[in-house]
């Protein structure tokens, strides 16, 4: 019986995008036909066929849609409430909202066709029975008024049709509201997000002080989900955990600038162009790997080989040491930097190079005194951003980094990152109601202002220092 | 052919040239200060100069004529070897400057673009300020023992730029914020603040307002005093000003060569009178 209604839904739709195209057809036709007879200015369209038809068309198919979507979206609270009600007094007495809700959802459950264990009591086949029939009465009621609706739209729309009508105006509005629409949507899901992160933060924070996940230099978030433990007396300092994402980020920068740097000034400044045409693809597929791919390799390959370094020059190594994991993201972060130095060496004019080849420099000179002081905007920007990039990083240091807070800034000892920390709180234990799962937002909150931060310092350094070549 | 006999016969086509001297320039009553021979340019299978033998005059202006796209940059450029920069560009032919071969191992190209100066069609002062922009030649090629003689440097040749005046108290503001004309002047005095001896000019006023080019042929005007100056221009009253030999160029070709005014009221060549009487260009 639900089938019923699914199909209902489904013909409305179809039949009112028919008759969209359909009513789209004859105003573009009825335009037509004026513009075709007009012999002057006088008796001429205001605007073309086209926006005659557009015009009925969307009066016609977007307030009927709309309308079903409202209905789609309405109509299960509507339905349940009604069941609701209509169930025998004596049942639905004395229960608690918990308990009518499993009672709905069992009926909903059997109306859907799904087998559930045991036999159903009399009432409730019965309900099962009323909510198929007016799911079946509801899709019939819906395609009649979507019909309807795009029925009204359409006369309203053909109404106003005349020669002098500024459909044009009328239809670009729409368009432009359409555009709105899409707009908003990505905006409002940005700042849902940012909301819910906030909104959980200050839960966080209501249970551990701010002063202390600022400055305390002890993570230890497993001590406080024991039952015996004083919540908040649970150790969340978030030095020891951003020093890990520091540390871990400061070796891949050292380890990726230089090489990603060094290899887009050759890409662009000495390699043949058939070279360049067979690297740059090839840097860029280095960029598409997926970063849980450089997890193996890091673990597989790097950390064992760091690790077998570090002991031959005396150092204890740990065997997933930072070292490794910054190597690793390193290499991730090289075809990032070297693809937007490149960029940024290539957007500077040919007029600059032969300026200074011109009187006589070396390519070198022109590279180190005219090349990258006009490019170093772009680069600082492409570093900064290679930076949000590491810091935010995830899968490389969940399977390659520790899980252990140590405050060091030793590159063979094992830490653990801001992203590890967050994973680790989120696994198994789901309840949103500890400082431990809490914590997760918090450490989540700060990395967000990080890398944001840096985003936009990023956008500033292009924006200011853009060079005007022209 | 290998590279050892390429070089013999250069070698020879050199010193053949070096012997016949430059014969046009003996009218002018001055020495030459290039002379090439038999010069054919391609950019990869496209030849875009044919068989082009031309004697450029020292402390003279030399300019080079002729509808777009008949080689005159090409041809330019070969005298400085910005034509090197272009991996698909080849250059044959002797090209002399004072009598050492310019392609043939006697000067290192780097040196040699200091002693051949070049001032492009678009002005293209360096992102840096006007003093550094100056200052960019001397220092590259160790001009200056000091900071006092590296001021000097940009001092005399702004004001050999004809821009002093207009920029000495502002010596440390961005080159790229000075108005068109001035910009142009900056790169002039850029140029012969690494002491040239020959300035090549690609159309240096065509980016520029009626004023400001008057300014820069003035300039032109002074400069070839102490300089040998190579200018290509598409307008030939800016030729028949400035210059006082002209060159005349048609699809690759030297079609005629010599005084200016003779080219201009008398031209032997037909084709010469068509362009200059603005039957087509
Ligand atoms: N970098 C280049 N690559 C290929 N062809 C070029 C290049 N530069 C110039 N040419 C060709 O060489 C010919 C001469 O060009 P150019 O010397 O710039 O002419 P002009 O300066 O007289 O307008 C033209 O046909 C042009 O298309
Ligand atoms: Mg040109």
């Amino acid at each position: 019986m639900r089938g019923v209604w699914a199909v209902m839904i489904l013909l409305a739709t179809l039949l009112i995008l028919a008759l969209a195209a359909l009513a789209g057809w004859l105003g573009w036709r009825r335009a037509r036909r004026v513009e075709l007879v007009s012999t002057g200015h006088h008796d001429r369209l205001h605007s073309r066929p086209v926006y005659h038809g557009l015009y009925v068309a969307i009066w016609t198919g977007v307030p009927a849609l709309l309308l079903l979507l409202l209905w789609v979206a309405m109509q299960g609270t509507v339905l349940q409430a009604l069941l609701l009600a209509s169930l025998p007094p004596e049942v639905v007495e004395g229960l608690d909202e918990p308990a009518r809700a499993v009672i709905v959802n069992e009926i909903i459950t059997r109306a859907a066709g799904n087998a559930l264990p045991g036999e159903p009591a009399p009432y409730i086949i019965e309900a099962v029975q009323r909510l198929q029939r007016w799911q079946a009465m509801a899709g019939m009621a819906a395609l009649a008024l979507g019909l309807a609706v795009a029925l009204a739209g359409l006369a309203f729309a053909w109404k106003r049709l005349s020669p002098g009508f500024r459909a044009r105006r009328a239809v670009e509005r729409a368009f432009t509201w359409a555009m709105l629409v899409c707009a908003s949507i990505a905006i409002l899901t940005t700042v849902g997000i940012v909301l819910s992160l906030i909104f959980e933060t200050l839960r966080f924070f209501s249970m551990v002080p701010l002063t202390e996940f600022l400055f305390g230099l002890r993570w230890e978030p497993q001590i406080a989900i024991r039952a015996d433990q004083v919540a908040s007396s649970g150790a969340f300092g978030m030095i020891p955990v951003f020093a890990g994402t520091l540390l871990i980020s400061a070796v891949a920068l050292l380890f990726a600038v230089p090489i990603g740097l060094l290899s887009a000034i050759y890409l662009v400044e000495y390699a043949s162009s058939r070279f360049r045409a067979v690297a740059k693809p090839l840097l860029e597929f280095l960029a598409g790997i997926p970063t849980v791919v450089y997890g193996f390799f890091a673990i597989l390959t790097v950390a064992p080989a760091v690790k077998q370094f570090g002991d031959a020059i005396g150092m204890p190594t740990a065997p997933n040491s930072a070292l490794a994991a910054g190597l690793v993201m390193g290499i991730m972060l090289i075809p990032f930097i070297s693809s937007l130095s490149d960029d940024a060496l290539a957007a500077v004019p040919k007029a600059m190079r032969e300026g200074s080849i011109g009187l006589g420099a070396t390519r070198a000179e022109t590279i180190r005194q005219v090349l990258l002081p006009a490019a170093l905007p772009g680069i600082m920007a492409g570093v900064l951003l290679a930076t949000s990039r590491a810091i935010g990083e995830t899968m490389i240091v969940v399977m390659a980094a520790g899980i252990i807070a140590t405050l060091t800034f030793n590159p063979f000892e094992a830490v653990t990152t801001v992203t590890v920390q967050i994973v680790t709180l989120l696994i198994g234990d789901t309840e949103f109601d500890n400082p431990k799962t809490l914590a997760a937002f918090a450490l989540g909150m700060m990395l967000f202002i990080i890398t944001l931060g840096l985003n936009m310092l990023s956008m500033y350094i292009v924006r200011k220092y853009r060079e005007q070549y022209d | 052919m290998n590279n050892g006999e390429q070089t013999d016969m250069r070698t020879t086509d050199a010193a053949q040239a070096r012997q016949e001297g430059g014969g046009a320039c003996s009218e002018t009553g001055g020495d030459c200060k290039f002379i090439t021979r038999n010069v054919n340019v391609f950019y990869g299978e496209k030849q875009a100069i044919f068989d082009v033998s031309l004697d450029i005059p020292d402390r003279a202006v030399m300019a080079l004529i002729g509808p777009s796209g008949c080689g005159k940059s090409t041809y330019l450029r070969c005298l400085n070897r910005m034509n090197d920069l272009i991996d698909i560009c080849r250059v044959e032919g002797t090209f002399l400057l004072d009598g050492e071969d310019i392609y043939n191992g006697d000067i290192d190209p780097v040196l040699l673009r200091a002693r051949v100066g070049m001032v492009f069609q678009k002005p293209n002062p360096f992102p840096k300020s006007i003093f550094e922009n100056v200052a960019y030649g001397p220092r590259i090629h160790g001009l200056a023992k000091d900071r006092t003689e590296l001021e000097e440097i940009v001092e005399t040749s702004l004001r050999k730029a004809a821009l002093w005046d207009e920029v000495k108290d502002r010596l440390h503001a961005p080159g790229t914020g000075l108005s068109g004309g001035q910009q142009q002047r900056l790169c002039i005095a850029r140029a012969i603040a690494t002491r040239p001896e020959v300035i090549l000019m690609d159309e240096p006023a065509s980016a520029l307002d009626p004023i400001a080019t008057a300014r820069i042929e003035e300039l032109i005007d002074e400069l070839k005093e102490n300089y040998c100056i190579v200018i290509v221009t598409h307008s030939m009253q800016q030729a028949a000003r400035v210059s006082d030999r002209t060159a005349f160029f048609h699809l690759g070709k030297l079609i005629e060569e010599g005084p200016t005014e003779q080219i201009f009221t008398a031209p032997k060549e037909q084709q010469t009178q068509d362009y200059i009487t603005g039957r087509y260009g």
